[in-house]
């Protein structure tokens, strides 16, 4: 295999993992650019996500194509839970109070998973199936196409959600300033559900996808999952839909790249030194604004 | 059109508004004037919903708007363009009239020419990012923003804050443009004579109190108010 294939099969790895990544970065960065919440509870949802496949198509025995619904259908209504019973009532609280409970919800959803559930892991079944693709030496999986081009519809979609439609308007015109927004006649708790509904859809998305390519689900599978996302989100800028796309996808590159030199024990470890240096020279992310605290 | 039955606010301990009341009758041009912080815009805030009385009573068109929430209180008829201007920058200027007709089923092409004549300047931008706009221009948008919903009653809040005076002077001709076309307007304003000079009535606040009213060529003659407020 010369250089050349490697670094481009590398590479299509690594735009596996960060379609992913992107896919969960932006409901993190979603929330967090409408109530400043880093909503640590986000990555969970995925793990919720998993078992619905699980359910549905291990236990119940029913086809891809409801699992796959059932997913997404699920994990959208389970964010406007959360946000309803967990993050409303805390609206007027302090931010820490907000982030303290996200936490919290965490814990809750994989401690519930591991009652009803148990604690060893599942083994998915196949989701998607079909012919590898093969590009001169450069061997496609067919999941990682399916993952690449689904994530990439869907980030398109939320694109022109966000930027064209009277909610997605509505969405940026809280995210910017609330009060205002309440004096056009934008109903401030609807527009909450509905960016907590998109940005957990979107982790129902990332939840089969992730479920195609590493067919285990278990209690604990989201929260390095959400925890990786969370730094793709930070490294784009928190706040930033393009800047989650485009982090999610670095974060994804740099991991199949550092896993190809040899170094894949040091993968998470590198992602957290990213992290880590992001913060220290420049917090506000790639494509993040300057934060101007309001008054 | 609105009547403020002896509103009590506080912000957490602080007693912000002790017991005010005032009215606007249809098609008038009221002012409230007075000091910074004696609660003009504290009033204003309370009156569109975004703060809520501990005690007394606001009525709009006859319906109680005390408690409702300030989304709804915009499809009523009520428009509060608040003080800063507070335009969303990162969105567009064409975004930001849109945001305005939220209330709307949809963005009407008549509406954005009656707004589009009248501010001619944000047709010309109507594709910038609202946060590269002029001073006057934003105040310009935010006056067009509140009309995309068709108010009835139009709250202004400082619409000359920061404006150089040839600005200001064009503003509150835009305002009694307004009027003579048929939207009442509360008006608070920091620049007590400009306010004065096209208000049919007003009210002085004092430190959450109301301490004078009359029509605003009687407030303009009161020796306190040419003391405390006008300079003279």
């Amino acid at each position: 295999m010369s250089v050349l294939s490697m670094i481009v099969s590398q590479l299509i790895n690594g735009l596996q993992s960060g379609s992913v990544y992107a896919l969960i970065a932006l409901g993190y960065s979603m929330v967090y650019g409408i109530i400043m919440l880093l909503n640590f509870a986000h990555g969970d949802i995925i793990m919720v996500g998993a078992y619905i496949v699980w359910v549905t198509m291990s236990v119940l025995g029913l086809p891809p194509a409801v699992g796959i619904i059932a997913a997404v259908a699920g994990c959208t209504l389970l964010g406007v839970i959360i946000e309803k019973v967990a993050y409303t009532p805390l609206r007027k609280s302090p931010r820490l109070s907000l982030l303290i409970t996200a936490i919290g919800v965490s814990f809750f959803l994989q401690n519930i998973a591991q009652l009803i559930i148990g604690a060893g892991s599942k083994t998915m079944p196949a989701i998607v199936s079909g012919p590898n693709l093969y590009i001169g030496s450069v061997n496609l999986s067919f999941v990682a196409i399916v993952t690449i081009v689904v994530s990439l519809i869907s980030m398109a979609i939320l694109t022109i959600l966000v930027q064209k439609t009277k909610m997605g308007k509505a969405m940026r015109a809280v995210s910017e300033d609330m009060g205002t927004a309440q004096l056009m006649g934008i109903s401030v708790n609807k527009t909450i559900s509905f960016t907590f509904a998109i940005g957990s859809a979107l982790a129902g998305i990332g939840a089969v996808l992730y479920s195609c390519a590493y067919p285990q689900a278990s209690p604990t599978m989201g929260s390095m999952l959400g925890l990786k996302a969370f730094v793709a989100a930070v490294l784009g800028g928190i706040g930033s839909i393009p800047g989650a796309m485009i982090g999610g996808f670095a974060i994804g590159i740099l991991e199949a790249f550092v896993s190809a030199v040899g170094l894949s024990v040091w993968k998470d470890g590198v992602v957290f030194a990213i992290l880590i240096l992001v913060l220290l020279i420049k917090p506000t992310g790639i494509m993040g604004r300057e934060i101007k605290e309001k008054v | 059109m609105l009547t403020v039955k002896d509103i009590h606010v506080y912000y957490g301990p602080i007693h912000a508004i002790k017991g005010v009341s005032f009215e606007v009758n249809d098609g008038e041009i009221v002012a409230l004037i007075g000091a910074n912080g004696a609660g003009k815009s504290t009033i204003l805030k309370t009156v569109s919903g975004l703060l809520h009385p501990k005690t007394g009573s606001i009525e709009f068109n006859g319906e109680d708007i005390t408690k409702v929430e300030p989304h709804r209180i915009v499809k009523k008829g009520l428009a509060h363009v608040p003080e800063g201007r507070r335009i969303f920058l990162r969105m567009t200027v064409m975004e930001n009239l849109e945001m305005g007709a939220f209330t709307q089923k949809s963005v009407r092409e008549e509406d954005l020419e009656r707004i589009f004549e009248r501010f001619p300047r944000l047709k010309e931008r109507r594709k910038q990012i609202a946060g590269t706009l002029s001073g006057g221009e934003q105040q310009m948008l935010a006056i067009g923003r509140a009309l995309m919903s068709h108010p009835k009653l139009l709250m202004l809040d400082e619409p000359s804050m920061g404006l150089a005076p040839i600005l200001v002077e064009q503003i509150f001709e835009i305002i009694k443009e307004l009027n003579d076309s048929g939207t009442t307007i509360l008006l608070v304003e920091q620049n007590a004579g400009m306010a004065l000079e096209i208000a049919d009535r007003a009210y002085v606040l004092e430190t959450g109190n109301i301490t004078l009213s009359g029509t605003g060529a009687e407030l303009m003659c009161s020796e306190e108010v040419r003391k405390a407020y006008l300079g003279a």
